[in-house]
């Protein structure tokens, strides 16, 4: 179907001796190369079915799974599991095996020198961030849960695949260290453009780790297959809106940058200038409050109309209140709402890298890239109707 | 006999919170080192014992029974008896344990346990006659039926051990492309060994005990001593063959505790 797909499903089917429904009906999907796809849905539809077909620890009972185009239904699977990282959410370590030997698992099959071995473990215990002279002679026993986990990952790096199916990696382990996993991850995947699989049933899960979602329903059916972004903006119907939940809105604003707004014209002045001049410029742009800039053209304050007439006669200086925090460029929509409503403005400071001020971002500004993104993600959900 | 190789042969890993008992942890814990000098102190009282009784000046048939190379002979056939028997029951019933927890024969499983399980429930006695019409008197009749009677231990513990592995642990070995043999020889039967060993020393204890039986269709072994001494009402014959076998499997009960210890893989 499509040229980059690493990873092709066609037509894929699961039936489990005894049962009546297949687990995985005619699947049909495309995984592209270099990204991370998210299969999300709720309990028991299908998903680790769905990845275990992959690598064949789940023999399919139809169809085809074409990996670079070339058809492994049929290879040996001992052979393919070792060209792909598995990992679990129980992770599997074997306890009677140190980690440096849990890592080394699947190079050893692969018949590495020892050399080679040993530096390999090293490199991967440094990339999932445990010291190798202190992890490396340890059992799986004297590690916390996170800490297994990192050397599950590591296990599953060990021979450098390409591909990599992970089952809930993170599931089973508290939100802060779920969350420090994750960006690591994240961050690991920005060097390592590895075609990953990746299965969830937390859909803040999945927003955050896909460049694509497939969101899926009862026996493997794909219900929405897109980025996040437009998933959030256009969820094709209620199944996929039920399942994204409240707020779905405004999670995509973490979709969106500051840097793709434009920027209104709004007024500010430096301290030096005098609280009249200030009153002046509000009443000629027809604002309630100013802007106040330092000398060097950072915001530093909001000055109402009230709080520059009360002022008198001098400049500026201390007059308002705090601005807070900025935004920059390359800050989301979602940031930008926090700072919002915490603004006594109701509106937040943009500034440039130097910190100058650049301009504002206030509610009418989301609320039209909302709606932007919304039309355009059901522009592009119209064509595709239009062409099939 | 068995209910001291019981006591020292408690394996599971110490639980004070569970079963509370504090003399079972320590008996864990400390048996190892204290079951040699029990052992010694055994072999000291007998040795005394035996010295008191002036074997040189007894009557004839104590004097003959007694004998110290007669003694001797007689311990090491019974050594050799039961340690044919274990042998042949960790070639047939380790295999036999792996087969019957892989997919294509587990559904023989209940049907072999039960044939072990009636090896164990029938009468020793009745075991080794049945032995001694199949296949004649000897040494041969004698390891086979012991070992039909003490099967069950390894067969049970080989199964339980195999069926203990943490399935995530098979399941990512499979995942990273381990071949069936290399996941039963790498991952399932040593992380099984604990639960192996310890239905090994069971075996080791109930082939020893039931050795003494072997002199029934000529096998030798203490057995002789020990019928001698009930036949002719000598008691001191009696307490002597007995005691020697005694020691016999406390011995060798320490001996498999060492060597459960020993081969314990690291990181469990
Ligand atoms: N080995 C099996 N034999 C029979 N049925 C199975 C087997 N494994 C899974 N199923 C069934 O197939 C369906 C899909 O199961 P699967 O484990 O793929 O779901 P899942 O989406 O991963 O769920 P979860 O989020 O709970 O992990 C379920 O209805 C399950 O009962
Ligand atoms: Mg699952």
């Amino acid at each position: 179907m499509n040229a980059q797909a690493k990873i092709h499903l066609d037509r894929v089917v699961k039936k489990y001796p005894g049962s009546k429904v297949p687990a995985v009906e005619e699947l049909t999907l495309d995984i592209p190369e270099g990204e991370i796809l998210v299969l999300v849905g709720p309990s028991g539809c299908g998903k680790s079915t769905t990845l275990r077909l992959i690598n064949r620890m789940i023999e399919p009972s139809g169809g085809r799974i074409l990996l670079d185009g070339e058809d492994v239904t049929k290879a040996n699977p001992d052979k393919l599991r070792r060209r792909i990282g598995y990992v679990i959410q129980q992770v599997g370590l074997f306890p009677h095996h140190t980690i440096a030997d849990n890592i080394a698992t699947i190079p050893k099959m692969l018949k590495w020198d020892k050399k080679r071995i040993t530096e390999r473990v090293d490199y991967l215990l440094d990339t999932v961030g445990l010291p190798p002279e202190q992890y490396r002679d340890r059992y799986p026993r004297e590690l916390s849960g996170g800490q297994a986990q990192r050397v599950g990952v590591a296990r599953a790096l060990g021979a450098d695949p390409d591909i990599m199916l992970m089952d809930e990696p993170f599931g089973a382990i508290d939100p802060i260290t779920r969350e420090r996993l994750q960006n690591e991850f994240l961050r690991l995947q920005e060097e390592m453009h590895k075609t990953i699989v990746f299965v969830t049933h937390d859909i803040d899960e999945a927003i955050k780790m896909g460049d694509r979602i497939a969101i899926l329903g009862e026996r493997s059916t794909i219900r929405q297959y897109d980025t996040p972004e437009r998933i959030l903006a256009y969820p094709v119907d209620d199944f996929v809106n039920d399942f994204i939940g409240n707020g779905s809105t405004i999670k995509g604003l973490n979709f969106l940058q500051v840097s793709s707004l434009r920027l209104s014209d709004y007024p500010a002045l430096r301290e030096s200038e005098s609280a009249a001049a200030g009153l002046n410029l509000l009443q000629e742009k027809g604002r309630d409050w100013l802007v106040v800039l330092d000398g060097e053209g950072r915001p530093v304050r909001w000055a109402s109309q009230e709080q520059l007439g009360q002022a008198g006669t001098g400049d500026m200086r201390g007059v308002g209140v705090e601005v807070g925090d900025h935004l920059k460029d390359e800050n989301t929509l979602f940031e930008a709402l926090e700072l919002m409503v915490q603004s006594a403005a109701g509106r937040t400071c943009v500034v440039d890298d130097a910190g100058q001020f650049q301009g504002i971002v206030d509610m009418g500004h989301l609320n039209k890239a909302i709606r932007t993104a919304q039309s355009e993600a059901r522009r592009h959900y119209e064509e595709l109707e239009a062409n099939a | 006999m068995s209910q001291s190789a019981l006591a020292l042969g408690n394996t599971s890993r110490p639980k004070k919170t569970i079963d509370g008992s504090r003399g079972a942890y320590l008996i864990d814990r400390y048996g190892l080192v204290v079951a040699p000098f029990l052992i010694a102190a055994l072999a000291l009282v007998l040795f005394l014992y035996y010295q008191s009784l002036d074997v040189p000046n007894a009557v004839t048939q104590v004097r003959t029974s007694l004998d110290p190379e007669e003694l001797r002979a007689e311990t090491l056939r019974h050594i050799e008896i039961s340690f044919l028997a274990t042998l042949l029951v960790l070639v047939v019933a380790i295999p036999a344990g792996v087969l019957l927890t892989r997919p294509r024969f587990r559904r023989l499983a209940p049907f072999v346990l039960g044939i072990a399980n009636a090896g164990q429930a029938l009468p020793a006695y009745g075991l080794i006659v049945i032995g001694l019409t199949i296949s004649g008197q000897g040494v041969f009749s004698v390891v086979w039926t012991l070992a039909l009677f003490a099967l069950l231990p390894v067969l049970r513990n080989t199964m339980v051990g195999l069926q203990a592995v943490d399935k995530n642990v098979v399941e990512a070995g499979r995942g990273m492309g381990m071949t069936k043999m290399a996941i039963l020889f790498k991952i399932e039967l040593p992380l099984s060994i604990p639960v192996i060993l310890a239905g090994v020393r069971t075996t080791i204890v109930i082939t020893i005990g039931m050795a003494a039986l072997a002199f029934l269709i000529g096998g030798g072994g203490l057995g002789i001593t020990i019928s001698t001494g009930l036949k002719l009402a000598q008691d001191s014959v009696l307490i002597v063959g007995a005691v020697l076998v005694a020691i016999v499997a406390l011995t060798f009960d320490w001996i498999a505790a060492c060597a459960e210890r020993l081969l314990k893989p690291k990181g469990l």
